[in-house]
């Protein structure tokens, strides 16, 4: 049985902050929360589910926030799958909603690395020695940046991949920052600005990069006859998919991602083709993140990204494909270093028509909004979700 | 930018999982140990008792310890830099290592290298790092 259009996104907000010293994480999650409850028109008393991940402080997946919010729930999921977790997250609720266990889904990210001075990209991060893998990559300093460096590597060894091509991802996502006023870097770059900046881990530059910000974002997923009762443009969930992507055994190819797996069920569901889309989410911690993603979802052959990516062919109103209209984490915010969240809520602006008008694109019906949670280098989760304006 | 020894970091001790705690002791003795599987016969990389192709069982091998450049990333803002990056191994399975004893300009992909033993920092084992052949 299919599960398309079994719910809706009814309510969708995006935290202004981008640097939120004076507040703790929990009390971001809550005005986040807060934030899309009143975008709905809905209250706290109505939320009957949370899905939260990670970043939701305490140790027991969704306790902590339930506890802080003080919600009433009869169904909670906290998968951790990093940035893509609020993409997991929504199909997670559909599911949840379709079987009856809840009526009014809340998601919510927050968190503040940019104030706890944390090195999000640079520094590896020691785990838990227990982790199977931990003893056999932390010693070789796995750091963010390295992880999706090597990536880039492999895929311009393999395709003839060129740091240009790569630049012409963030200039794209400049273009739409200038008009984003919450956004951390508004000034519109140049390729060459992208190949000159300082080199983090060969062959990404620092422009490459996304930024580190605080922050968060949440979402109210509802049944269909809920949110058609509310004053909000509909938004439909019609298709979502979700695949981890690993190192298997050490048989390894770092010139794709887990979008190749977690894209093709969600086509299927929304009974459409990239082609269709008129505006597509696509996650940014690097220009090579997008690049790869646009590849495996199949708005372009394999190996085709660079070309595909260059030349405007991401700017609104300028190319084919519309992509992070708010700017993306390359250029708006990355809040708790998780940009899925953002993603799907500049897929909801665009499909309700509420993008800034120097981004809007025209007739938004469909979308996409993809994650990816994890390192592509070593393992990661990728996580689709197709939206339709009804 | 020629390759500069840092301080290798490990989190717990070879006896934190005991299932791989023959790797370390090769790695001691200057061995590349692998796992390969009784029942399909292939090797694989980070070492599990149990195969993760079929989920029989495994055994010790000391591997040839040479293998090709399958990816680098040279880290340029960590001080000292260092180059990390995926070598296939001529058993089959690709690791994570990083690369020493070379300028990391100079390193190509598909480029024959060799493994050699770095000690980690403190007590920490001994680790396999490769070099150009």
């Amino acid at each position: 049985m299919s599960l398309k259009g079994a719910a809706y996104i009814a309510g969708a907000w995006e935290h202004p902050t981008r640097k939120a010293p004076d507040k703790s994480i929990a009390l971001l999650h809550a005005e986040c929360a807060r934030g899309a409850l009143a975008d709905a028109g809905l209250t706290k008393d109505d939320v009957d589910g949370y899905f939260c991940a990670g970043d939701a402080p305490g140790g027991l997946g969704p306790l902590s926030m339930v506890e802080y919010m003080n919600l009433k729930c009869r169904h909670v999921d906290s998968t951790d799958v990093g940035g893509s977790s609020y993409q997991v997250a929504v199909g997670h609720a559909l599911e949840a909603i379709a079987a009856g266990r809840c009526s009014v889904a809340l998601i919510t990210l927050a968190g503040r690395p940019r104030s706890e001075g944390m090195a999000t990209g640079t520094a590896p991060r020691p785990g838990n020695p227990a982790a199977p893998e931990m003893q056999f990559e932390f010693p070789y300093g796995p750091a963010t940046a390295n992880l999706y460096g090597m990536c880039a590597s492999r895929h311009m060894y393999e395709y003839g991949t060129t740091s240009e091509q790569l630049a012409w991802i963030k200039v794209a996502a400049s273009h739409h920052a200038q008009y984003n006023e919450h956004a951390m870097l508004r000034d519109v770059v140049t390729v060459e600005d992208v190949v000159k900046s300082p080199m983090v881990s060969t062959p990404l530059h620092r422009l490459d990069c996304c930024v580190i910000s605080d922050g968060g974002g949440a979402l109210i997923v509802t049944r269909p006859e809920i949110a058609k009762s509310l004053k909000r443009p509909l938004v439909k969930v019609i298709g979502v998919g979700e695949s981890p992507k690993i190192q298997a055994g050490g048989d390894i190819d770092l010139t794709f991602t887990a979008a190749r797996w977690s894209g093709p069920p969600a086509w299927e569901m929304a009974g459409i083709k990239p082609s269709d889309v008129k505006y597509a989410s696509i996650y940014d911690s690097f220009t090579i993140t997008v690049l790869m993603q646009l590849e495996d979802l199949g708005f372009c052959k394999k190996g085709e990204g660079g070309k595909f990516v260059s030349d405007g062919n991401l700017i609104s109103g300028v190319g084919k494909l519309p992509f992070n209209t708010d700017g993306g984490g390359l250029c708006s915010n990355h809040p708790a270093n998780r940009g899925g969240i953002t993603k799907i809520i500049e897929a909801v602006r665009q499909l309700r028509g509420e993008a800034h008008p120097k981004v809007q694109v025209p007739n938004c019906d469909l979308a996409i909004a993809h994650g990816t949670g994890g390192a592509l280098g070593t393992r990661h989760c990728g996580s689709t979700v197709i939206l339709e304006r009804e | 930018m020629a390759y500069v020894a840092r301080k290798i970091p490990f989190v717990g001790t070879p006896d934190t999982n005991p299932e791989t705690k023959p790797f370390f002791d090769g790695a001691a003795a200057g061995k590349l140990m692998l796992r390969r599987c009784t029942a399909c016969k292939k090797a694989h990389y980070f070492p599990r008792e149990l195969c993760p192709f079929c989920f029989g069982d495994c055994t010790w091998e000391e591997a040839s310890g040479k293998g090709k450049i399958y990816t680098i990333s040279i880290m340029e803002r960590a001080n000292p830099p260092y180059a990390i990056g995926y070598v296939t191994l001529a058993e089959g399975p690709s690791v994570l290592t990083n690369f020493i004893d070379c300028e990391f300009k100079d390193l190509k992909i598909g480029q024959d290298v060799v493994v050699k033993f770095v000690k980690c920092e403190g007590d920490g084992p001994s680790l396999p790092f490769f070099a150009p052949a």
